[in-house]
């Protein structure tokens, strides 16, 4: 076979890659979504505050440190430990639990029955606070993710693909083990949703939050609750693209990635986010290949809006989102 | 009683203002946003000159200096709103330290009458002082880049790039796109086939490029990213096994932000620069002594002698000396922004000024005149080592070549003095 057609599918398959990365930020927006109705902005910095805090955790960087030393004179940048990448993660953790509180106990608390554009409102503010506190806490500068995710060629796939068609396809290591990490993701959060205790009562406020309230379950424990999933999902998606580039601002930029794929697979479908990021993934490395040199390059953006604008029209609760129908 | 002290306090100080001159300087800085860290090391870079100088000098010609610091957020249009917001303090010279603001402030700048000087960045084709009688950009463009990254290539190819493949990926955004007409120009004098891969703003996915790459295998491929683009192409670079050596980023590429994300996949990575590296300057221990051993350091005072941090100060020596320039030029210390264009069109940076200020072979003589406001165009090639976690320079600083630049450049300002109706004035 031509050697155009390994590289269509090594393009093709690199997408797919690249969408489930896409996918593991849109997860987040989704758990949000289904729980409370809150399209939230903040997930993308959200993804960037838990990376950050990973490696301040890590490297023993002093919190603050920056704001300590303009206001005591003192010169603590580090406490002089590395902490490993597992302890680090599970404290982390517990940051973005802590988080998922300060949120509820702070914001949404105060805006249960808001309209869904005042929530939406309330995310940009917690975007701006987020991406202010992570400057503040950890500093701004770039900062290397190492938790030893293996990185680069696949030579096993390089080699067999090589002997059977004549053609080494790249498949990034790290694009490998997200797959796998998301594919978990989806697992556990769709079986946690389905059958234990907590993901019933979370189903249930997503369905209607007061009727939820009238059979004893706590509104405030399950946001909280969602909102550390959210959280894990961020840290997640966080160390995948933090070891991509170095931990740094346009990690928060992510979120925009979120967006079609959101749109394409429905906000309310955990599988949907996976099969949306696929396709976009997919589809916009395949543009690029196929067209996107006829187009001055770089399209990869424009297209996956445009896929989701086309969904839209013709499906607007996305492939997997649940049809809302009024009645009068 | 209280009130009343203060009143009488504030209208002394006010009164004895006049007597109180001082210079103005500005810093468009950036130390928040998507590109706060690159912008961080520049703006304490420049702020530590000037604090260098009131400490050690008591400023320039006897005039203390005053830093009017104001945050962009590399935002156009936080630029333009910084710039109008503090014109009025007499600023002597803007550093806009952003392409984008640079193009809304041009007009702007040459009908208030204050210079701007875009070191490495902005309008390449300002370098026409003819033209842009407010704008300078030495002491090197883009096109500098462009030509300077392909000089080094010939310097290794024995002189000959016939039949060889460069790969430009860049940034799609009018500042990526800028060195492609010089490059086809050169591809065409020299014979190498160009190819061209964009990349999506910001540049966190590049997997599409790099596997293209990885197929056609150029022989040598040029960068001109900026932000997370640089990181994230370093690293897929380092995925694919591109030799490094012959991977080479423009000077907004090469920082250390830029290569320490990849680890030991960076090492052998290539990069341009108009200034030279480290602290083994004089200058730095002055720096030590009256800057940051006091706590006046600028910032967090930990990017001393990172690769942004002295571009930051070299810029700030390029402001004093100008405005030295000035005042000799004009026989008064108190110099306006006016006075201060004619000392940056005077400006005359020799090795002996470089080593007499504590900055021996820091960046490359040259000088600016009526026509040429940008320099020589000379630049040089560094290496990143990432074992030792350093950049190493490994050419001395060479001239761009002026043959090809200099019609491009005529062309390109002549069209913009038609636009609007500039007459050329020298």
């Amino acid at each position: 076979m031509p050697e155009q057609f390994f590289f269509a599918m090594e393009v093709i398959l690199n997408g797919f890659m690249a969408g489930v990365l896409y996918a593991l930020v849109a997860l987040g927006f989704v758990l949000i979504y289904k729980a409370s109705g809150i399209f939230n902005y903040a997930q993308g910095v959200m993804a960037l505050f838990a990376a950050a805090s990973l490696v301040g955790i890590m490297d023993g960087q002093v919190p603050f440190s920056h704001l300590i030393n303009a206001i005591f004179g003192t010169s603590v940048h580090h406490f002089g430990w590395h902490v490993p990448a597992i302890l680090a993660i599970l404290l982390t953790m517990g940051i973005m639990v802590l988080l998922a509180w300060a949120v509820n106990r702070f914001v949404f608390k105060h805006l249960v029955n808001q309209e869904p554009i005042i929530l939406f409102m309330a995310t940009i503010g917690l975007a701006y606070f987020l991406e202010g506190a992570s400057d503040l806490m950890w500093g701004a500068e770039i900062k290397k993710l190492d938790v030893g995710l293996p990185q680069g060629l696949n030579e096993t796939i390089d080699n067999v693909t090589f002997n059977l068609f004549g053609y080494g396809f790249f498949i990034d290591n790290l694009d490998i083990v997200a797959t796998f990490v998301a594919v978990a993701l989806v697992v556990i959060l769709t079986v946690y949703s389905q059958y234990s205790k907590q993901g019933r009562a979370l189903r249930a406020v997503a369905d209607d939050h007061q009727a939820a309230l009238s059979v004893g379950i706590s509104l405030n424990f399950i946001w909280v609750l969602v909102w550390s999933i959210a959280g894990f999902v961020a840290l997640v998606a966080g160390i995948m693209w933090g070891a991509k580039s170095g931990v740094q601002f346009s990690l928060s930029l992510m979120a925009l990635k979120a967006l079609p794929v959101l749109m394409l697979g429905g906000f309310t479908s955990i599988p949907g986010a996976i099969v949306g990021g696929l396709i976009i993934g997919m589809g916009e490395k395949l543009f690029e290949f196929t067209l996107g040199g006829m187009m001055g390059g770089a399209t990869e953006n424009w297209f996956a809006y445009v896929l989701a604008l086309v969904f839209l029209v013709f499906r607007p609760q996305g492939l997997f989102g649940e049809k809302i129908i009024e009645r009068v | 009683m209280k009130l009343k002290l203060i009143t009488a306090v504030t209208a002394a100080m006010m009164a004895a203002a006049p007597a109180m001159a001082e210079l103005t300087f500005s810093a468009l800085s950036y130390r928040t946003g998507p590109y706060a860290a690159n912008g961080i090391p520049f703006a304490d870079g420049y702020q530590d000159y000037f604090t260098l100088l009131n400490e050690r000098d008591g400023g320039i010609g006897g005039e203390p200096i005053n830093l009017v610091e104001c945050e962009t957020a590399y935002n156009t249009e936080k630029g333009v709103e910084c710039y109008e917001a503090t014109k009025g303090q007499g600023v002597l010279v803007y550093q806009p330290l952003s392409t984008g603001i640079t193009y809304q402030l041009i007009p702007k700048a040459t009908a208030d009458g204050i210079p701007m000087h875009t070191m490495g960045y902005g309008r390449t084709s300002a370098k026409n002082g003819s033209v842009f009688s407010n704008i300078f950009n030495y002491p090197a463009n883009y096109w500098d880049g462009a030509s300077i990254a392909i000089t080094h290539l010939l310097d290794i190819n024995e002189g000959d790039l016939n039949g060889k493949k460069v790969a430009l990926v860049y940034h799609n955004s009018a500042y990526g796109k800028e060195p492609i007409r010089t490059l086809e120009e050169l591809a065409e004098k020299h014979g190498f086939e160009l190819t061209l891969l964009a990349v999506d703003h910001p540049g966190q996915e590049q997997k599409s490029q790099w596997l293209q790459i990885r197929r056609e295998r150029p022989d040598y491929v040029l960068m001109w990213g900026w932000g997370v683009m640089n990181s994230v192409a370093i690293q897929e670079a380092a995925n694919i096994r591109y030799p490094m050596e012959n991977f080479i980023g423009i000077w907004w590429s090469g920082s250390e932000n830029d290569v320490l994300p990849a680890g030991d996949g960076a090492n052998g990575y290539k990069a341009l620069t108009f200034h030279n590296l480290g602290t083994d300057f004089p200058l730095y221990a002055d720096i030590e002594q009256y800057v940051k051993g006091p706590g006046k350091a600028a910032g967090a005072g930990d990017q001393i002698g990172t690769v942004l941090y002295n571009r930051g100060l070299y810029a700030a020596m390029l402001a004093a000396e100008a405005a030295k320039t000035a005042q000799e030029i004009h026989g008064v210390s108190e110099i306006t922004p006016a006075m201060m264009r004619d000392g940056m069109e005077a400006l005359e940076i020799t090795e002996e000024k470089m080593a007499a200020l504590g900055l021996p072979n820091f960046g490359p003589a040259f000088s600016v005149s009526c026509e040429n406001h940008g320099g020589d165009g000379f630049g040089a090639v560094k290496q990143w080592d990432a074992t030792a976690g350093q950049w190493t320079m490994i050419t001395d600083f060479f001239q761009s070549d002026q043959d090809v630049l200099n019609p491009l450049i005529e062309e390109d300002s002549a069209a913009y003095a038609a636009e609007n109706n500039i007459e050329p004035r020298c």
